[in-house]
């Protein structure tokens, strides 16, 4: 902006009418009207959401109020009674979203570094797209899988477990295990809608999105300290472990954790898979469990105004646990992804 | 796969010829041995698992048989090719059964679950009424030449259509406000709207549910099933963009506004036509997981037997919904319907996720 000292000659005067061009730039009519409507959609979408938190957040009121503290301490739910308590619905959660992970998380991983490090070059773009088509199949038709094509196959595992080790409380069944699972009356009464089985479907659903995180996370490994332990002579898995997975260690936290989030609120295929029951028990393995989601989609209509309120406000604690998860892991994702990449 | 590995042949240097091209050496070959060794190890493991499981132990199922037989394969394995190799090698070994194993199993569970939905549904899909008849006064029970999901099919497309019609325009102008415009409120926007994707789908229909059909009174509509999936799309949507539109590199904006350009000729001309195939992926993908999702619907829309198709008044079925009531009513005809109708749900979600590919592919925009 300052003018240069000119080679030119030019009159003293002339430089001393050169003042600094005002740069303050008045927004034309289309700016306004642009700034003008995207900013009110903008507010607007911010007033909606919020909105929705606070209606959420605001039911916990009357809840408390009208059920006091044995709102989350009760384990019942019978709506008739106006007995009503969300300890076991919650237990249920954490159990089915936990038994999802384990199914899910070694899977995931597996499936990422078969991706970025097994399969040959020209299978990869393939391949993530497949993973990605995963993502969209929708969760009915993974409850429907279950329900009818696996869980008879499910249950056979289930009994075996039980009747060996039983002796785990988690894995316990309360029947009698050594009656061959067969021999039961018809569709296995004992094991069939578990927690672990509606674990299944909620695995088919987490399982896209870990890995893609995942592999996203692999395929960054750095080329150069890759190639230089092969360079020493290391193997595959060598490679992998001393390169791949430590550079990938928040990607796996931050992937499973992105995973959990969504298997606490997957909700359809678990209420076409589970027997529901209001029963606070650790037993995964035996039939019978709850979620929130679940209670929610099963318990809105019978529900009095004070009961509505209980549900939202177990559909907003819901919401407040996810959206924790969510945020610590989308942290550490972000921090695998800023790149901790060494210098070579 | 290792420093063993055997060169092919052919590279005896013709010292007459000057330089000769050489040959890539191949790094992941396998020996004779190796093959061998795998070969060995799956026939034992097999013979091992059979004796073990039908003659030896109390064991029963199919599932429990792939188990145990996948246990038995991996010791054979490390143990023959501990035989003749180092331990890194036999590591090796093992953790490439271990990796591959995990996308064999995901395949194979996504292709039986695609198989099972076509092959249990099959007789329905072949009786052509099954696409152009509704359910009404057909009894669970009834055979395939009575009734279909033509009303589910439409309940679908309108439903999705109105949350679309709503989600995708806010959605939309709320990723150019926080992408393009800027400032305090466009951060704030931008954190709510992320917080906000964490809402699980059920909730968003419970809210509905409380809002539009309780307090408010109104009927169980297709309307209040589009206002629920819009309200669950939003964000998701707005978010896609806002990633979307922020990746599109700073110095084409900058080169525009050095242009002259106002912001808003920027944006429309810019801005967006760069980011158009990306944003239309992002869109779609946020359509296909939407037209899925059963449970907002299962609160607010009411399922219907009968063809509906205005949605402000009378309920109105949809495809997932008509899934979920199908197999929940435990009535084996009602089960091959729901799963034929789950053929058809996955044939429109795949339509969808290609569409998007294409786009995507067309300008070789990053998704």
């Amino acid at each position: 902006m300052h003018p240069e000292t000119s080679p030119l000659d030019v009159a003293d005067d002339a430089l001393d009418d050169d003042v600094p061009r005002d740069l303050s730039a008045r927004p034309v009519g289309s700016d306004r009207v642009f700034v003008g409507v995207t900013r009110g959609v903008g507010v607007l979408v911010f007033v909606i959401v919020t909105a929705i938190g606070l209606f959420l957040g605001l039911q916990s009121a009357p809840t408390f109020a009208h059920y006091g503290f044995s709102f989350l301490t009760e384990s019942r739910w019978l709506p008739s009674q106006d007995i009503i308590g969300i300890a076991s619905v919650a237990l249920g959660t954490v159990q089915v979203a936990i038994i999802a992970l384990v199914l899910a998380i070694p899977l995931a991983l597996g499936t990422a570094l078969f991706i970025t490090d097994w399969s040959p070059e020209k299978w990869r773009a393939g391949l993530t797209s497949a993973v990605d088509l995963m993502a969209a199949v929708p969760g009915i038709v993974f409850g429907l899988w279950v329900l009818l094509l696996v869980q008879p196959h499910a249950t056979h595992v289930t009994h075996w477990i039980s009747k060996h080790f039983g002796w785990i409380p988690f894995l316990e069944v309360h029947t009698d295990v050594d009656y061959p699972i067969w021999n039961q009356a018809p569709g296995y009464p004992s094991y069939a809608g578990s927690a672990a089985i509606a674990a299944i479907a909620v695995a088919a659903m987490i399982f896209p999105m870990a890995t893609s995180v995942m592999r996203e996370v692999f395929a960054q490994a750095p080329a150069g300290e890759k190639e230089a332990a092969l360079a020493l002579g290391g193997t595959r898995w060598a490679v992998v472990r001393n390169v791949v997975l430590p550079f990938g260690k928040s990607g796996i936290i931050g992937g499973s954790m992105l995973a959990l989030g969504r298997a606490l609120g997957e909700t359809i295929s678990v209420v076409l898979v589970i027997n529901q029951a209001f029963e606070l028990k650790i037993r995964a393995l035996e039939s019978g469990t709850s979620t929130i989601s679940a209670l929610i989609a099963t318990g809105y209509k019978e529900a009095s105004p004070a009961q509505l309120s209980a549900l939202l406000t177990a559909g907003f604690l819901l919401f407040v646990v996810t959206l924790v998860v969510n945020t610590l892991a989308a942290g550490v994702v972000a921090r695998a992804r800023s790149g901790a990449v060494s210098e070579l | 796969m290792s420093a063993r590995t055997l060169t092919p042949a052919a590279e005896t240097p013709a010292s007459t010829q000057g330089p000769v091209a050489e040959t890539l050496r191949q790094t992941r070959s396998t020996t004779r041995d190796d093959r061998i060794a795998l070969a060995g190890a799956v026939l034992a493991s097999l013979a091992t698992t059979w004796l073990l499981y039908t003659q030896v132990l109390p064991l029963s199922g199919r599932l429990g048989f792939i188990i145990v037989w996948y246990a038995v394969f991996i010791a054979y394995f490390a143990g023959l090719t501990a035989l003749t190799r180092p331990w890194p090698i036999v590591a090796d070994r093992i953790a490439t059964i271990l990796v591959v194993a995990a996308p064999v199993i995901v395949g194979a569970a996504l292709a039986s679950a695609v198989l099972s939905t076509v092959i249990e549904g099959f007789e329905p899909l072949m009786h052509a009424n099954f696409y152009v008849d509704d359910m009404s006064g057909v009894q669970g029970d009834d055979a395939f030449d009575k009734g279909g999901l033509l009303h589910a099919i439409a309940g679908t497309v309108i439903q999705m259509s109105i949350a679309v019609a709503i989600a995708m325009p806010l959605g939309l102008l709320t990723a150019i406000f926080t992408a393009e415009v800027g400032g305090k409120m466009a951060n704030t926007v931008r954190s709510v709207i992320e917080a906000m994707t964490a809402m699980p789908s059920v909730v968003a229909g419970l809210f509905i549910y409380t809002v539009w059909l309780v307090y408010l009174g109104q009927q169980t509509s297709g309307f209040a099933a589009s206002l629920a999936l819009a309200i669950m799309a939003l964000p998701i949507m707005a978010r896609a963009s806002d990633v979307v539109l922020r990746v599109v590199p700073g110095g084409l904006r900058e080169a525009s506004y050095a242009l002259g350009a106002t912001r808003w000729q920027t944006v429309w001309h810019v801005v967006l036509p760069t980011a158009r195939p990306a944003l239309a992926t992002a869109l779609i993908l946020g359509v296909a997981r939407a037209v899925g999702e059963t449970s907002p619907l299962l609160l607010t829309s009411g399922a219907s037997t009968y063809f509906n198709a205005n949605p402000f008044s009378e309920p109105m079925n949809s495809l997932p919904l008509y899934i979920y009531s199908s197999a929940s009513s435990g009535i084996p005809q009602m089960a091959e319907r729901a799963n034929a109708a789950a053929a058809v749900l996955l044939v429109v979600v795949l339509t969808l996720f290609t569409t998007a590919r294409l786009i995507a592919r067309r300008k070789g925009a990053r998704g």
